[in-house]
């Protein structure tokens, strides 16, 4: 069969997001496969810059609309690494209660996304109606379903009130039986099983090799999860499982999914409880952030979120770096998508739970023409890095 | 006479009852498949509106397409069903014969999923031509098994090729289903038409987020309007062949009016269970399923149907 060329993107049902897959076929068969990201140009980084910390903290959450709290949360960790700011416990606890709900609802919708894939329409919304509850927890706490807009330095923005805990224990549990459901269906549907097991495997050594981060790289037996290695709000006094799985293809990858979202309700449920004992305030009041440079890092629901922020005593930062999950987890189809078929490679595309928007960064076009967008990214970003060093120590 | 045959062909059984019967059957689909999915569900008229729609839609020819199979495709595929439904029409409502056996059927059947092969490939896209490479695998799969359990009623009524025929055995020694290999037949049959109508989770050529509608993706206005018919006209023909082979037609006199809504209804709703439980599979999967498992157990059936289980 003559070889034969399938583009994924810029636009294609696959993912809502522009991006560019070139697939190289031989019959059904991928044997190429080539990535191009780099078709939105955000430039958070560069707004950020010319925002006040408390500013930047709304403006990093809208980087991702799914992962619009772990954003903030790695940004805030890094203010706070400048000078080493405390935060009151009861604001860790609520802190890591969105979080760990924002987790919850980001697998949720990554395994209806990943039904929607494979065909299985009723999945996909079974999945999403399961979902609601999480969004209306997260409504109760912050007063919005999407971008909370909790985060402050020092703390959060709000107190959770004691009266709303034993409705929002009674949502966890709803979220509770459901996903027992889920867990088991996704354990024992055989056509599920035949379908994603076995498909785009990752192997340990390509994890490591690629860098990949969170449920990616747990899915291949790579242990590696902020929350447990250097564990900030809360996570150091809850107790929880780290999800690893040993075999890297696409179905481990639903199973560590499904085995977080339960870890994350267990997590909820300890997060309720101590704030139902503990009292104080939710915020410290942070007049100054000093001199210096801080670096914050999260567990988002697609594995490690990096902020990296300079500071030069005044109320803006001078340089703020972000490197979403995706940016490492993208590069990974380069060894998981080759020689499997069409229909696999596409399922596998999706299984990293790919977030282009909140990779993407800056865009190069070549008004010449003949140059693809995108191709030069790492090269500004160390250009760029390169030049703020050199402002800084002259 | 012409008068006759004409108003089987164009009203009953024929295009208008196949259509509007099919539309609306297609509206049952989509509501109780919302239904199952927590969704509230298209409005009744929605299919009809959809199907005007995109008639009164800019119909684009591309460019790089060969034009006349391209055009013609859809059209020739809503001639077949529409033959076939008065074939299998006339003998289930008015037990008469319309000049084609089963074989005939056989024939037009495959016609029509080579239609949807020659539209795909002569449209000229990637997506289009690997969706008509799975659509001929698949009818590599499911042609067989679908050819084998026919042959399990033809058999049992001592080897008559006539709808009619078949039907009268049905009449006076009970429906084939009631056998083993009736039994059997019935259920691969069952799977096999979910393979001819590319419904879940067969809907491999068409894999909306893989090939995007696959060999459907150039089409527009009122040829894509002609594909979408004959989707939903399938909901008609390959249920009431089903009914005429297995379930023993119908009796349209007092309560034989329920049992036969009752026995068409039972078909459509578990082609629908079996639509919304399922993922799509790989064509590969698919192929190993048709070829390792179904044919192998549609020769037992025959087999049976032939010691006389």
């Amino acid at each position: 069969m003559s070889r034969n060329v399938v583009p994924v993107g810029p636009y294609h049902p696959l993912l809502e997001e522009a991006e560019y897959f070139t697939l190289t076929v031989d019959g059904e068969t991928v044997t190429d496969i080539d990535l191009d990201i780099g078709w939105m140009h955000r430039g958070h980084e560069l707004i950020s810059e010319r925002k006040s910390f408390t500013q930047s903290i709304y403006l990093v959450e809208r980087i991702c609309g799914i992962c619009s709290t772990s954003h903030p949360l790695a940004c805030v960790h890094a203010i706070e690494d400048v000078d080493n700011i405390e935060i009151p416990e009861r604001a860790a606890y609520i802190r890591t209660l969105i979080g760990e709900l924002e987790r919850i609802h980001s697998h949720l919708l990554w395994l209806g996304l990943a039904g929607h894939f494979i065909g299985y329409d009723t999945l996909w919304m079974w999945a999403w109606k399961y979902r609601e509850p999480v969004l209306q927890m997260i409504e109760i706490i912050s007063g919005n379903r999407n971008h909370y807009g909790m985060m402050r330095v020092g703390g959060v923005a709000k107190d959770v009130d004691p009266a709303s805990v034993p409705e929002l224990r009674k949502q966890l549990d709803t979220i509770d039986s459901k996903m027992d459901m889920i867990a088991k269906a996704a354990k024992d549907d055989p056509v599920l099983k035949s379908r994603l097991k076995g498909v785009g495997v990752l192997t340990k050594q390509d994890a490591i090799d690629f860098c990949a981060v969170g449920p990616t790289s747990r899915a291949s037996g790579v242990r590696g999860d902020v929350r447990k290695d250097e564990p900030n709000d809360a996570y150091g006094l809850v107790d929880f499982d780290e999800i690893v799985t040993e075999n890297g293809d696409v179905y481990d990858k639903l199973v560590v999914r499904v085995l977080e979202t339960i870890e994350s309700t267990r997590i909820c449920r300890q997060c309720l409880d101590k704030l139902e004992n503990i009292n104080g305030p939710v915020l410290n009041n942070v007049k100054e952030i000093g001199i210096g440079e801080g670096i914050g890092r999260y567990e988002a629901p697609r594995g490690e979120v990096f902020h990296y922020v300079r500071t030069d005593g005044t109320n803006r930062p001078i340089r703020h770096k972000v490197r979403a999950p995706s940016y490492v987890n993208i590069p990974t189809f380069e060894a998981s998508c080759k020689g499997i078929p069409i229909a696999d490679a596409l399922i596998t595309l999706a299984s990293v739970d790919p977030c282009y928007c909140c990779t993407e960064r800056s865009i190069k076009i070549n008004h010449a023409g003949g140059d693809s967008p995108g191709i030069n990214l790492l090269q500004l970003s160390r250009a760029k890095t390169e030049r703020i060093r050199r402002t800084i120590h002259g | 006479m012409i008068a006759e045959y004409l108003f089987f062909i164009l009203i009953f059984p024929g295009l208008l009852f196949t259509a509007v019967l099919g539309l609306i059957v297609g509206w049952v689909d989509r509501k109780v498949s919302a239904r199952f999915q927590f969704r509230v569900g298209p409005p009744f008229f929605q299919n009809f509106n959809d199907f005007f729609k995109l008639l009164g839609k800019e119909t684009i020819i591309v460019k790089d397409s060969i034009h006349y199979m391209f055009i013609t495709a859809p059209l020739i595929a809503f001639g077949m069903l529409v033959i076939v439904s008065v074939m299998v029409g006339t003998a289930l409502f008015y037990n008469q014969g319309f000049g084609g056996d089963i074989i005939v059927i056989m024939y037009l059947l495959m016609v029509y999923s080579v239609m949807v092969i020659f539209g795909g490939a002569s449209s000229g896209n990637v997506y289009s031509s690997i969706g008509a490479g799975r659509e001929i695998k698949l009818l590599l799969g499911d042609e067989l098994v679908f050819i084998l359990i026919t042959l399990v009623p033809i058999i049992q009524s001592g080897y008559q090729l006539q709808l009619t025929e078949i039907l009268q055995f049905q009449f006076m020694n009970g429906a084939v289903i009631a056998s083993l290999s009736g039994f059997i037949a019935f259920v691969l049959g069952l799977i096999a038409i979910q393979a001819k109508m590319t419904l879940p989770p067969f809907h491999i050529p068409e894999a909306e987020t893989e090939l995007v509608e696959g060999p459907l993706m150039e089409y527009s206005g009122g040829l894509l309007a002609f594909w979408k018919l004959n989707h939903f006209m399938m909901y008609v023909v390959f249920p009431l062949l089903l009914i005429l082979l297995f379930l023993g037609g119908f009796h349209l006199q007092g309560l034989g009016i329920l049992w036969a809504v009752l026995k068409y209804l039972l078909i459509v709703v578990l082609i629908i269970i079996i639509k919304n439980t399922n993922p799509r599979v790989r064509i590969d999967s698919a192929l190993n399923f048709f070829w390792k498992y179904a044919t192998p157990l549609a020769f037992v059936a025959v087999i049976l149907a032939v010691l006389g289980v």
